[in-house]
């Protein structure tokens, strides 16, 4: 690997500081009295404490899964804190009661809720460490009544909508870590479009774990009622540590008939340092049902952080002529591993799904997609189209390929290209040539590899996902 | 502008060039002809400072600096230009975009504003025009799906934006028709000014009918084994290397 490359993806992790917050926080471990505790700090009605009971149940007969690619030491599950909120946000009423120390934290990550109250195009909700500090442009939604809020606020003032979708999509009972999830989880962010309207602005959640030793267990629900439509996005970092943290999260996503859903993820949790240590496991079930006819679900992420990434956003095509999209970038470097990847599900007639997936792997990274495309006996006309390609930076990262097909109606039709290349010494120095500096090259050939799917990304997005995909890799596509 | 003395490099264990020594000044032109294999793209890289081979031996001053001693991106900055033998392809980067950044790197170097792409765009379509290629081309990404003539006309584009001043053409004729060899003729005879220099490798004294060059030199098993003014070309034309001493194989 010649040495631009090697100092290129040795840079530092820029959002690795801590906050001093004063945070309401409980013990470490996890049995029924912890969830009854989490369940009871957020007031809730019993239907939710009974769901939480249940999905804390189940967990406990479930084994974590090891069919990833992936190498790690095991999770302590006991010693692990499942709750920690910020103290002074409990009676929020506006963004000015927001302790100035967080809103200091969100500046310096660049995400400015001071300033987003007032940018036309993006609501905000964002939740820190366990809980949601703040949500923007409320009263601007509530006139196409739109509900954005948090989670835990939507339980109390929704609760009808929350017991009718929640685990509809992904189930108390869906897998180990959804399962902990429905069990702990502490807040989230939830939105319902009603029927027939175009959210006149883009939704945004920003993640951020500060607390020590914390797991970050949100959940996220969207609802696209009939006809209507909106887009999504979701941004993540935390703090440099150097022992790894939990974040298990679940989203789901509901397309009733006619209605669509866009979201996009630019996750950059912190990565671990250049010898693999500390960074957030990042284990997370995200799926969409496309419920309605001619409905449509798509996912976009740029995954730049985590030291391991799990993660396998789906989309259920149930509704005839509904479609499915999956667009995404995953970048690994030094010793971070992802295993990610998509599912489509085609169940309903003339059902549609689309998947683009681009790997980047430098360092020791590891980088695998996994995908799945099932169509079902009533699924006639269903499409698919795949296309995975894998870059690699140096001589010690990996990328792996693991597709499922599975077709039980002769009706299909199935594309699927893959390609693996070299990011090429002599693509560096013909940019170089041409006054370039070697960083400026990389970032342009990897962004230009990516192309496809940062196009997906809503334009606000499109610019802040590069810079991040450079955690190492700064620069933009032409 | 630039002197190489006794200039030897290798790539792995294997010496190419075994002592070169060429001389150019400001406002001239020279060819630099010889067989295949014998070293000509090598000069040609290791000018522009190629990481992949290794000077053993011998200088290279550029404007009284240490060539050697520039990083390629630094060469490129202070105005060395190759127009590649065979241009490196760029998936999903636009031809606009990739120009534009080169452009604006080399404008910063010079402590001149950067332009912006709609700035660009102006400047664009007056170069296009030069080399007679159609401006879409510059929406497509750099030379992907590119046929070989519109490589090298790319190469020349780029050329006449970055206006260099020490312009290394490897067989940018290589591979033309007729009309696009006098398009890229007339593109290097347009930027030609007093201050600035070019060398053109070519195996064509065809070129030379276009590109008339002040001297013509031969390069054979790594080393320059013959010089002369332009009609050396004629002469190599008719009765090809043998003749000439140190060029047999
Ligand atoms: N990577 C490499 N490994 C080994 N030998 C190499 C390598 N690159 C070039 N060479 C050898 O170096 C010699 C000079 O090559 P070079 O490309 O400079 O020749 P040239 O004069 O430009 O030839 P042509 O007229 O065919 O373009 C050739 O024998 C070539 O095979
Ligand atoms: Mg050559």
């Amino acid at each position: 690997m010649s040495s631009a490359i090697e100092s290129l993806v040795n840079k530092e992790y820029a959002y690795g500081f801590v906050t001093d917050v004063e945070s309401d926080t409980i013990g470490r471990g996890l049995n029924e009295d912890v969830v009854r505790l989490i369940s009871s700090k957020k007031n809730e009605p019993a239907f939710m404490l009974e769901w939480r009971l249940k999905a804390y149940r189940r967990w406990l007969t479930m084994k974590e899964p090891h069919w990833g690619n992936l190498h790690y030491e095991p999770i302590d599950y006991q010693n692990i804190i499942y709750y920690s909120a910020p103290k002074s946000v409990k009676p929020l009423q506006s963004l000015d009661e927001v302790d100035p120390e967080l809103l200091r934290a969100y500046e310096k990550l660049g995400i400015s809720l001071n300033e987003q109250k007032k940018l036309s195009g993006v609501a905000l909700d964002a939740i820190f460490d366990s809980v949601s500090v703040g949500t923007t442009m409320k009263e601007e939604l509530s006139r196409h009544g739109i509900v954005f809020c948090s989670f835990g606020e939507a339980v109390q003032s929704h609760p009808d909508l929350i017991e009718r979708y929640l685990g509809t999509v992904v189930p108390h009972s869906d897998n180990f870590y959804a399962a902990l999830n429905a069990a702990v989880f502490s807040d989230g962010s939830f939105c319902y479009i009603p029927k027939g309207v175009k959210c006149p602005m883009e939704l945004s959640t920003y993640f951020r774990i500060n607390s020590a030793d914390t797991g970050q267990f949100e959940r996220t629900l969207i609802v696209a009622d009939e006809g209507a439509s909106v887009s999504y996005l979701e941004g993540c970092t935390a703090p440099r540590r150097d022992t790894n943290q939990l974040h298990a999260a679940v989203v789901e996503l509901i397309a009733l008939d006619n209605a669509s859903i866009k979201y996009s993820t630019v996750q950059n949790w912190y990565a671990g340092d250049k010898n693999g240590v500390g960074g957030i496991y990042n284990f997370v079930t995200k799926r969409g049902k496309c419920a309605g006819v001619n409905s449509k679900i798509s996912w976009t992420q740029v995954e730049t952080g985590s030291a391991i990434t799990w993660k396998y956003p789906s989309v259920i095509l149930q509704g005839d002529n509904s479609t499915g999209e999956f667009y995404s970038v995953a970048v690994v470097n030094n010793h971070q591993q992802a295993d990610t990847g998509t599912k489509m599900i085609h169940i309903g007639k003339n059902t549609k799904s689309n998947i683009v997936s681009k790997g980047i792997s430098a360092g020791h990274g590891s980088n695998s997609y996994r995908g799945q495309v099932k169509i079902l006996p009533r699924a006639t006309n269903a499409r698919n189209y795949t296309q995975c390609d894998s870059m690699l930076i140096g001589n010690e990262c990996g990328a792996h390929t693991f597709p499922y097909i599975e077709v039980q109606n002769n009706t299909a039709t199935l594309e699927h290209e893959a390609s693996t290349s070299k990011i090429g010494e002599d693509q560096i120095f013909y940019c170089k040539q041409r006054g370039l500096s070697a960083e400026h090259a990389v970032s342009m050939i990897v962004s230009g590899f990516c192309r496809e799917v940062f196009q997906n990304l809503p334009m606000e997005f499109a610019v802040e996902a590069q810079q991040l995909l450079g955690i190492t890799l700064e620069g933009s596509v032409g | 502008m630039l002197e190489i003395k006794n200039l030897h490099a290798n790539i792995g264990d294997k010496e190419i060039l075994k002592g070169i020594d060429l001389s150019v000044q400001a406002g001239e032109i020279h060819a630099v002809m010889g067989p295949n294999g014998s070293g000509k793209s090598t000069l040609a890289q290791v000018l522009a400072g190629h990481p992949a081979y290794e000077v053993t031996e011998g200088t290279v001053m550029y404007d009284g600096r240490n060539l050697l001693e520039m990083d390629p991106e630094v060469r490129a900055q202070e105005g060395i230009f190759l127009a590649f033998q065979y241009p490196i392809e760029i998936p999903g980067v636009t031809n606009a975009y990739f120009l534009r950044s080169a452009y604006n790197e080399i404008r910063k170097a010079k402590g001149m504003p950067e332009l912006d792409p709609l700035e660009f765009l102006d400047l664009m379509e007056e170069k296009t025009k030069i080399v007679e290629m159609d401006q879409a081309m510059m929406n497509r990404s750099v030379n992907t799906g590119f046929s070989g003539g519109e490589k090298k006309r790319n190469e020349i584009l780029q050329m006449a934006v970055l206006e260099p001043r020490l312009a290394i053409l490897d067989e940018t004729d290589s591979g033309l028709d007729i009309d696009a060899l006098k398009v890229v003729s007339n593109g290097v005879n347009a930027l030609r000014r007093p201050d600035n220099a070019t060398i053109v490798v070519t195996h064509y004294q065809r070129l030379l009918n276009y590109i008339v060059p002040d001297q013509v030199h031969v390069l054979a098993q790594g080393r320059i084994v013959k010089s002369g003014g332009k009609e050396l070309a004629l002469e190599l034309e008719e009765r090809g290397y043998d003749w000439i001493p140190g060029a047999a194989a």
